[in-house]
Parts: structure tokens; C-alpha cells; sequence
């Protein structure tokens, strides 16, 4: 085999997950009211727009998340060696598909800092430049790139022009694709209602007010936006370092797609953690009253007294002890980082399921005098049956607004807790390494600006999509206000 | 132009997925100085949005979409917005329908009066502060000087609406609307604030614009009445004329969906549908769809004003043809024959035995929680209730009814003793309460509350079933599904939709179904149709009467209406702070009160017709918190007739002619 796949525990939770959505997604499409309220979120413009954006980055963090170490070549046969037999040796680099698919930028290392689509480094070296007698003069200069805009060779004049003529290119083929898909899905649409391509066309662009057909229009203005951001990308990162690279010459591009991964893990296993213990100690605390609530409450005032980084911090130093003293776990640096990751997620996790506690009691304290529940209770339903019947699906899309809303708090949690380097693993590429690295850059005359705007631009997107996709699910699913 | 407030042809309405729907399709009225003008509809029918719309008040999704408003002479739907806030306040001030949501609750009164005095009379300081007092003291609150410092929490409900009529007074205004003044009132609180209105009219020859649903405030209020249905006046007269002699049909129909003890025993008329949403307005007369007259042309063709006589107009075709003098009544219902139930009641055993029945609720304070008093919530009750008759449970809002229903359900800890058919519930162990729990079961209030709004109508009405193991297999369940859905008058496919696809009235139909599912024999009904419009109670009382008859139910009926008692009800017990002060047949104690409250309480119902007002007893102040109630007679502080005595000890039962026991010191005890 060429590869050795490589399975590690977070891409394990990574693909559960997805297996548990594909689940729940048959399971909505076979009961008609949920899947009328998904209906509704796809009629939404705005929903439609920002799930677009939000699967574009889950693709990224997907591809990213199916892991292999290659195979070397075979090693020259020395005397000890078993023959042809011989196992085959693997790298110990862990490789993911995204890498594969990144090689040139993964490998096409600089030496240090350079600006977006330069073709020089960002510093002044010393070099050697041979003068036209032929004598070696050394000269205080900006070198030249080892890799970015290494194809135009000593014609570094002709830079403009390479540039606008591959975004053009870009361009081009973002019209080209954009217009394809478009035809496509016009002509789908006609033959789905059949009507002729010309009215199909026209309704997809002018809903009538009563259509509850999906906001196709949304859909293919974020696809006109994304390819046309995407593609003069896709034709300048061969050539050129798109988005800069940082201190060790590493593209910032590769960087940020790699931290995709990361923000998205962070993110949604945490929450995976926080999620049952906070809704279940909320509404047993709401719910019960009484002592239950009085321990709930208690537990959950003194853990949030405790300063939040403090018990992070002790949690994390303690883990990183025991994978320090048991290196015979991991095979692979990855397999380190990666566990590290995933304590991580648990220690956010346990330390942050407070506050939705307390929200949910409040909500529960406010729905179990309704009468609905008294009715309930008049019919001895008991009280467990109660809480998954009737609050739970009640307080769902308060759960739903807080989770995403916290979406975005633990991404930057992991920023500030890898600054006190109680963060993810130093060798892990995430947003949060590469906001630290840039806050040192910034000091620096000239600025080094790209790491940060473009870790930033990410992730703000990532966020504004994931806050808006939660705004319009709440809206369909909330039946007060369908 | 003689007349203060004149509306033409308005039209308004609400915008919804990317259209504007019409709330108020083309209304015309006119209200001249001193005159009060009731625009009569049930929910829904554009009322509100006709108040709001003419202060230009609508909510953010509202649009005028056409009409004229003159007020004073002055058009104001073409005023800019700054002029029109000078109109608001001054030329036209507005009183809404709950006091404890519009008053700010972190602003004192006076601070409150203060503001519209500020803007619209330039008031400021001692000035402000005396006309305040002035305003108060002239809506008749008591200690003006006091209630000044206040805030809105420190104030009953009645005197937080009549905080509000002050501060709608302080820009002295020449037409007040008044925006279901009433609705969130007790009777004795409502006849004051009625009382108190009609005199501020009076003296100030203000002109009023009163929005209501209730036909008794009408009759006491109005001058001259216009009926609303969606969105539209179909009949607008002097009170006298529409009392007398209302025209259009569902102006009729209105008044015979009214209970009473006339039709005590018959089928209520109910008006059949429901009124059609904004979105699928019926294209000729709006009412043809529920009209028992309906012709042709009524779908087609939308009706112009008939006029009557002088100020009496009526849209309806049915009319217009009649005329002149034609038999313009609706046909009678063929009555229903007073059933056999009437008839059979002799001697029937107790079901249900409430014996000194106390719930108190335990008041804490402190680090360590001290329990430092009790509200008593229901304090010593009494009942009895035999099989396949009705109970009502009267009283005004917080004196413990409700309380009182559900302690008998045990869903509320309570001490004393409650025995279903002999057995003992308060002391059992929930283990053996649970078989019990499917003889008695409830229907609650509000219909809005009472139903999940995540699960279907199905699920709902399932969920007792599955939890007392009614039904055990699951095609016996679905055929008791469907027959129970029949049987409460819903079409089958109801069970996989959701209840914010239904009406009130029909979610209160399904929270029947739901208790009907385990076969009680004892139903509580905590205000079942308080929450509805006169139409659909009608249909509600119907089915109710209907269910007792067929399945021999026993209501324990929780209410503060009594015309539903009168309509409905065997016995009743009249309840004040937490006591039953007077108990008996329905027909002795309706007719001949004993006790000075219930005498209170019944004169305070606004009756829905010109003659038969009962004579006034006005009852001062308001209900006295549970907390601390008053030492002797609870009644004492508010009663005309209270001596010495009453104020020293609690009165003892006392038997009267026609098995009514009253407890008050007027009446010798037993």
C-alpha cells in the first residue's frame, strides 16, 4: 500500500459526527413538520447564503480530517535486512488529504517573512551580486524568493502583468463555472416543475411571496461571491505566496486552511462535552426545585467563582504531565498534539457548561408553572418523561443560540489559552497560534500585518456565518413565531 | 365640522411575507364631544388596529394604506410625525388594555403624569406636582399624596388603570380612546373603572372612542355601538336601536350565543366557522360563509350601508331586500327539549367530598429561608359534588379558585381532606394516586398554555393514555383517538398538526379531548372559555353540556362569569380571600343573594341588555392580599353593612330557605 491510514481519536469524533447528522438528516426528511421547518431555514435568504459559506469551511475541515502517513521509498537492502519481505516503512509525518492537496504550499517553504504576492522577502540580507567585471561585491539587499514568483525569473518587471493576467484567468473561470452551475441548476429546476427554462430561470431569481422553494437566488449569489474570491486564488497560489508567509517562511494560506480544522474541532466537541451536562443539570435544577436545585446551583456558583484560565490551566498543566511521562502512547507527534487537542476540548467543555445551566433553569423555573406541564403532571406522566417531552423540546432553541454564540467564544478561548501557552499543542496550526504569532509581528518595524488580517477575515466569516445560519434555524424551528 | 373625531373609509393593515395584509378594510366613523362610541368585535376583527392606526401608532409591520382621519378639523394621516406627537397625549389620549404592562415599572406615578404634563402643558415643579395630585384625586384614588412617590408594583391592578386614565387625562385630551379598559379587570373593579370613566366624559365633554368585546360594557357604556367583523362595520346604531332591534345577522347572532339562565338546559347559538383569516378574505360579504341567511349574491357582491332609521345603518344584503318592514329576526333555533338530566335530582351519592381543604403557601425570608408567614391561598373549604352535576367555584381573581381546583388534583400540596367516591387522596402515596389520577382530570384556563406546542394534537391527547395505560395496544389507541376527536367535534386529520394551527377555541376542544381521553368522571374546568370570544364560548358550553349528558361528568366549574354559571352550573359557591362566603343552588343564590358580596359581585356584572340592570351595590377598594387578611369577616373593610362584630370574629355557617349556607353575621348561625 502506498499509504497507511491513520486514525486519530478526534478524526474518529469528527466522522461520528457527520455519520449522526447524515442520520438525523434522513431521519427530518422522513417526518413532514421538520422537514417543513428546514424548508423554511433553505427559503430563507440569508440562510441559504451563510449554510453555503459554513459548508464550504466543513469541507475543508472534513478533507482535513482523513489522515494517512505516507509510504518511503524502500530502503537501500542492507546486510541485516529480511529481503523482499521486509514490512513497509512509513513516514513519520501524519499527512492529511488536505495536505495532499496543498503540497506545493506545504512544501514551498521561505526563509522568513514576505508580503502578499511578493517576489522578494520582506527583509534587507547581506548577498553576494556579481558585478558586471566579474568581482563579487556584497551588497545589502531584499533577496529574492526561493518559491514566490519564482517562474518569472529574473524578469521580476513582468510581476504586474503575471498577476492581472492570472486573475483575469481567475475571473474568467469563476464566470465560466458560475454560469455553468447556474444553467444547471435552472434546467434541473424546469424539468423538477416542468416548465420551460426561460419562466424557470425568471423564478428563480423573483420568488412569487407565496413559494416556499428554497432561496436559490442566495445560493448562487454566495457561489458568485466564493468563486470569485476562490478561483484568482486557486490561479495565483501555484506561483505565488497569495496571503504572505510568517516568521519561518510557512505560506499563511496553508496555515489558515489548516486551522480550519482546529477552529471547527474546538468548537464542536467542546460543545459535544458541555451540551448534556448543561442541559440536563439545568432543567433537573429548574424542574425539581428544592435540594436538587440548591446542589446545582452550588456547584455551579463555585465553579464559575473559580477563575476560569486558573482552572484551565491547572487541568492543562496536569494532562500535558501525563502525555509527557508516557511518550509510548503516540506513535507520531500528530497523535500528541491531536489527544492534546481533544483533552483540551473537555477541559473547555467541563469548566464552561455553566452558563447555559443557568439559563436553562431560568427558562425551566418560567415553562414548568405553565400548564401544559401541570397537565402532564395530572396525568402522573413522570417527571423524567416530563423533562425530555415537554422542557426539553422547549428550551431547544435556547440551547441552539447559546451553543453557537459559544461557537464563537471558544474559538477565541483557544486563542488567549494558546497565548498562555495552555492552548493546543505548539507543532498544531491553529487560529489561536496564529494570532499569537502575529501579535509579536505587529511590533515589528515594518509591520507584518498578513497573519493576523488574515486570521481574522477567517474566522470573523466563519463566525458571522455560523451566528446568522443559527439566527434563521431558530426562527423556523421556533413554533411561536411560524 | 361639528364632530371631534371623523374617520373615512380607513384602511390598514399588517405586512407579512413580503405583502400587506388588510386588518381594517375601509372603515367609517364619526365621534362628536361628550359622545362615547363602542366599536363592538370579537378578536381579530381589526379593532386594536383601528385605535393604533388612528394615533398613528401602528407596530412596525403596520401600514396605513389609504382613508382620511379628520380629528378636530385636521386631517392627521398627512401630518408629519413631529406635529402628530404633539396630537398624541392632547387632542387624543389613549388607555390600553393591561395596567401592569404600560405603565414603566422603574418610573414613580408622578413621574409618569409628570411627562405628559412636561410635554403637552409645559408643566414643570410644584406646578406639575399639584395638577398631579389633582389628577389623582380626581380618578379617585385614595391618598393621592402618597401614590405620587409610588411605583407601579405598590399599586393594585384597578388603581394602575386608574393611574393610566390619569396620565391620559394630564394632556387634557378632547377624545380618549380606551382600548378594552376593562378586560384584564375583576367585575367589581371594572364597574368602578366604568363608572369612573363615564364621570371624567361628563366633565370633561370628552368624546370616547371605547374598544371592546364584552356586549355588558357596551350596554353600560356606549352611546352609540358600530360592530366590527374582520375588518370591516357591519352595523352601526344608537344603543337604544341595537339593543332593541340588531339587524345584521351576526349582530343577532351575537346576542343569542349570550348564556343565560333563559336558555338554561338548550343548545346555545353558535355561530358556525370561524372568522376568515387576513390572508383568504371571502370576496363578497365577509360573513357569507357563516351566515344562516347567506344568499348568491352575498358571496359575490360586497354590501353596501342600508340605512334604517335615523343613525341606524346596517351592510348586508339580507337586510337591504326586506325592506321596508319585512320580518328582519333571524329564524329561530328549533330549542332544545331541557334534557332528562333536569330532571333526575333526586338523591344522587357524593363524588367528590372536599372537606376544610387549606393550601397555604409559605412566605421566606432571610439567610436561612424562616418561613416568617403563610398566604393562605384557600383557607378551610368545603364541598360537595355528586355524579353528572356541576359545581361552580365563583369568585374574583385571587381568591384562591383556581388554587382551590388544582389542590384537588393534588397538584398542589394541601392539607384537610378531599375524598374521591369515599377514598381518601390527600394522604395516599403517589404510587396508589396514579390509578386514581384517570377518574378526575383537568381543562385549564388558557388554551394558548395548556397544549405543547412541540408535539402534535396526536401526541397531546396520547400522552394521558400511555401514561395510565388506558389503551394498551396501539390500534386501540388510535380508534379511541378518533373517536375522541368526534366526539369534541374536530375533523380526524387534526392529530398530526401542530396546536399553533388551530384557534382557541379549537385548542380548547383538543385540551378537552385530552382529558376525556382516560375516561375521568370528574372534570375540574378552570375558566374554560374565559379566554374565548362570546361565539366560541357558545360552542365550548355546548360541548360541555353535551359531554355531561352523554357521559354523566361532573364539573367542578372554575369561573368568574355568570352568565356561564347561570347557563350551566347546579350549584354554586361564591369564594372570597381564600372562604366559600356563600353556597347553594344556583337558581336561590342568583336570585335571591344573601350574602352582601355575592349581592356585590352580581350587581357588578355588566348585563348585555338595556332593561334588567340589577340595582347598583357599589363595592369600594379592592380584594386584600391573602398575606394578611382582614382580622373577623375577611369581607368587613368593603362591606356597607359590617358592625361590630364583624370586624371581631369569623361569621359561622348559617342554613337558609332553599339549602343555601351563607356565612355572615346578618344571618343568624345554625
Amino acid at each position: 500500500m502506498a499509504f497507511l491510514p491513520v486514525f486519530l481519536w478526534s478524526d474518529l469524533v469528527i466522522w461520528l459526527l457527520v455519520a449522526a447528522l447524515g442520520l438525523l438528516a434522513w431521519g427530518v426528511a422522513r417526518t413532514p413538520p421538520l422537514g417543513a421547518a428546514w424548508g423554511r431555514v433553505l427559503h430563507s435568504r440569508t440562510g441559504m447564503a451563510s449554510l453555503a459559506v459554513l459548508a464550504l469551511f466543513v469541507a475543508v475541515g472534513l478533507l482535513d480530517s482523513a489522515h494517512y502517513r505516507p509510504r518511503l521509498a524502500d530502503a537501500p537492502q542492507n546486510g541485516q535486512g529480511s529481503g523482499a519481505g521486509a514490512a513497509p516503512a512509513y513516514g513519520v509525518e501524519v499527512l492529511s488529504l488536505l495536505d495532499a492537496l496543498l503540497t506545493p504550499l506545504r512544501t514551498q517553504v521561505e526563509k522568513t517573512y514576505s508580503a502578499p504576492l511578493a517576489t522578494r522577502a520582506y527583509a534587507k540580507e547581506m548577498q553576494e551580486v556579481r558585478q558586471p567585471d566579474g568581482s563579487l561585491v556584497q551588497q545589502r539587499d531584499f533577496p529574492r524568493l526561493k518559491f514566490g514568483g519564482a517562474h518569472l525569473g529574473s524578469e521580476e518587471s513582468a510581476w504586474a502583468g503575471d498577476v492581472a493576467r492570472r486573475l483575469l484567468q481567475g475571473y474568467g473561470l469563476a464566470i465560466l463555472l458560475w454560469a455553468a452551475l447556474a444553467i444547471f441548476l435552472a434546467g434541473r429546476l424546469a424539468r423538477r416543475r416542468q416548465c420551460s427554462f426561460r419562466q424557470s430561470w425568471r423564478e428563480l431569481w423573483r420568488r412569487p411571496p407565496t413559494s416556499t422553494a428554497p432561496a436559490w437566488d442566495a445560493l448562487l449569489l454566495t457561489l458568485a461571491g466564493l468563486f470569485l474570491l476562490l478561483t484568482p486564488l486557486l490561479a495565483l497560489a501555484p506561483e505565488y505566496h497569495v496571503l504572505g508567509t510568517d516568521k519561518v517562511g510557512q505560506d499563511v494560506l496553508y496555515q489558515i486552511l489548516k486551522s480550519i480544522r482546529t477552529a471547527l474541532v474546538i468548537g464542536l466537541v467542546t460543545t459535544l462535552v458541555t451540551l448534556p451536562v448543561g442541559v440536563l443539570l439545568g432543567i433537573a435544577a429548574g424542574y425539581f426545585r428544592g435540594w436538587v436545585d440548591d446542589l446545582i446551583q452550588y456547584l455551579y456558583t463555585t465553579l464559575s467563582s473559580i477563575p476560569g484560565v486558573l482552572l484551565i490551566a491547572a487541568a492543562v498543566l496536569m494532562m500535558q504531565v501525563v502525555i509527557d511521562t508516557h511518550p509510548e502512547w503516540f506513535a507520531t507527534a500528530a497523535e500528541r498534539a491531536d489527544l492534546r487537542l481533544l483533552a483540551l476540548c473537555f477541559i473547555l467543555g467541563m469548566t464552561s457548561w455553566t452558563g447555559l445551566a443557568r439559563l436553562l433553569r431560568g427558562e425551566t423555573l418560567k415553562l414548568s408553572q405553565l400548564e401544559y406541564i401541570q397537565a402532564a403532571q395530572a396525568f402522573g406522566v413522570s417527571s423524567w418523561r416530563i423533562l425530555l417531552r415537554h422542557i426539553l423540546p422547549n428550551v431547544m432553541h435556547i440551547v441552539l443560540i447559546a451553543l453557537v454564540m459559544d461557537f464563537s467564544g471558544l474559538v477565541l478561548a483557544e486563542a488567549v489559552l494558546s497565548y498562555v501557552g495552555i492552548g493546543v499543542d505548539p507543532t498544531m496550526i491553529s487560529f489561536g497560534t496564529m494570532i499569537n504569532n502575529a501579535r509579536m509581528e505587529l511590533a515589528r518595524e515594518p509591520m507584518v500585518w498578513w497573519s493576523l488580517a488574515a486570521a481574522f477575515v477567517f474566522m470573523f466569516i466563519l463566525v458571522l456565518a455560523a451566528n446568522l445560519f443559527a439566527d434563521v434555524v431558530r426562527d423556523a424551528f421556533d413554533p411561536r413565531a411560524a | 365640522m361639528s364632530d371631534l373625531l371623523s374617520v373615512r373609509n380607513l384602511k390598514a393593515g399588517f405586512l407579512a411575507g413580503g405583502r400587506v395584509l388588510t386588518a381594517v378594510d375601509g372603515v367609517s366613523f364619526a365621534v362628536a364631544p361628550g359622545e362615547t362610541f363602542a366599536l363592538l368585535g370579537e378578536s381579530g376583527c381589526g379593532k386594536s388596529a383601528t385605535a393604533l392606526a388612528l394615533l398613528r401608532l401602528l407596530p412596525n409591520a403596520g401600514r396605513i394604506q389609504g382613508g382620511e382621519v379628520w380629528l378636530e378639523g385636521e386631517e392627521i394621516l398627512a401630518l408629519p410625525e413631529a406635529a402628530m406627537r404633539d396630537r398624541r397625549g392632547s387632542a387624543a389620549a389613549m388607555i390600553f388594555q393591561e395596567p401592569a404592562t404600560s405603565l414603566n415599572p422603574v418610573l414613580t406615578i408622578g413621574r409618569q403624569i409628570g411627562e405628559s404634563l412636561e410635554r403637552h402643558r409645559g408643566m414643570k415643579g410644584e406646578a406639575a406636582r399639584r395638577e398631579a395630585l389633582a389628577l389623582l384625586t380626581a380618578v379617585g384614588i385614595a391618598d393621592p399624596e402618597r401614590r405620587l412617590e409610588e411605583y407601579p408594583f405598590q399599586l393594585s391592578g384597578g388603581m394602575k388603570q386608574r393611574a393610566m386614565i390619569a396620565i391620559a387625562l394630564a394632556g387634557e385630551p378632547r377624545l380618549l380612546i380606551a382600548d378594552e379598559p376593562t378586560t384584564a379587570l375583576d367585575v367589581t373593579i371594572q364597574a368602578q373603572i366604568l363608572d369612573l370613566l363615564a364621570r371624567l366624559q361628563a366633565e370633561r365633554a370628552m368624546g370616547m372612542l371605547l374598544i371592546t368585546h364584552d356586549l355588558g360594557v357596551v350596554a353600560r357604556s356606549a352611546h352609540r355601538v358600530g360592530v366590527m367583523y374582520a375588518g370591516e362595520i357591519v352595523e352601526t346604531a344608537p344603543r337604544q336601536e341595537f339593543f332593541t332591534s340588531p339587524r345584521h345577522p351576526y349582530t343577532q347572532k351575537l346576542f343569542a350565543a349570550l348564556p343565560d339562565l333563559g336558555q338554561r338546559g338548550a343548545q346555545l347559538a353558535t355561530i358556525p366557522g370561524q372568522v376568515p383569516g387576513l390572508a383568504a378574505m371571502p370576496a363578497g360579504c365577509r360573513f357569507a360563509p357563516r351566515c344562516p341567511v347567506a344568499m348568491d349574491r352575498c358571496r359575490l357582491e360586497s354590501p353596501g350601508w342600508t340605512e334604517l332609521e335615523a343613525g341606524h345603518q346596517v351592510r348586508c344584503h339580507w337586510v337591504a331586500q326586506q325592506l321596508p318592514g319585512g320580518e328582519q329576526r333571524l329564524p329561530d333555533l328549533p330549542a332544545a327539549p331541557p334534557t332528562a338530566a333536569a330532571a333526575a335530582d333526586a338523591a344522587r351519592e357524593n363524588l367528590l367530598a372536599v372537606g376544610e381543604l387549606k393550601v397555604h403557601f409559605p412566605i421566606r425570608k432571610g439567610l436561612f429561608k424562616r418561613t416568617v408567614g403563610h398566604v393562605k391561598a384557600v383557607d378551610g373549604v368545603s364541598l360537595e359534588l355528586q355524579r353528572g352535576r356541576t359545581l361552580a367555584l365563583v369568585g374574583e381573581s385571587g381568591c384562591g379558585k383556581t388554587t382551590a381546583g388544582k389542590a384537588v388534583l393534588r397538584l398542589l400540596p394541601a392539607s384537610g381532606s378531599v375524598r374521591l367516591d369515599g377514598r381518601e387522596l390527600l394522604a395516599l402515596p403517589e404510587r396508589e394516586l396514579k390509578p386514581l389520577r384517570r377518574r378526575m382530570q383537568m381543562v385549564f384556563q388558557d388554551p394558548f398554555a395548556s397544549l405543547n406546542p412541540r408535539l402534535t394534537v396526536g401526541e397531546i391527547i396520547e400522552e394521558g393514555m400511555t401514561a395510565l395505560r388506558v389503551a394498551a395496544s396501539r390500534d386501540e389507541r388510535r380508534a379511541a383517538l378518533a373517536a375522541l376527536l368526534e366526539s369534541v367535534g374536530l375533523p380526524a386529520e387534526a392529530l398530526g398538526r401542530y396546536p399553533h394551527e388551530f384557534s382557541g377555541g379549537q385548542r380548547q376542544r383538543i385540551a378537552i379531548a385530552r382529558a376525556l381521553a382516560v375516561q375521568p368522571e370528574l372534570l375540574v374546568c378552570d375558566e374554560p372559555t374565559s379566554a374565548l370570544d362570546v361565539s366560541v364560548q357558545a360552542q365550548i358550553l355546548n360541548l360541555l353540556r353535551r359531554l355531561q349528558e352523554e357521559l354523566g361528568l361532573a364539573y367542578l366549574f372554575i369561573t368568574h362569569n355568570f352568565a356561564v354559571v347561570e347557563y350551566l352550573a347546579h350549584d354554586v359557591a361564591v369564594m372570597y380571600l381564600g372562604r366559600i362566603v356563600e353556597q347553594g343552588p344556583v337558581q336561590q343564590v342568583l336570585a335571591a343573594p344573601c350574602h352582601p358580596y355575592t349581592r356585590a359581585l352580581l350587581s357588578a356584572v355588566p348585563e348585555p341588555r338595556l332593561a334588567g340592570q340589577r340595582e347598583m351595590v357599589r363595592l369600594p377598594g379592592e380584594t386584600p392580599s391573602p398575606a394578611r387578611p382582614p382580622q373577623g369577616c375577611h369581607f368587613h373593610p368593603r362591606c356597607a353593612q359590617a358592625s361590630e362584630r364583624c370586624r371581631q370574629e369569623y361569621p359561622a355557617p348559617s342554613t337558609q330557605a332553599g339549602g343555601v349556607v351563607v356565612r355572615c353575621h346578618l344571618y343568624p348561625a345554625d
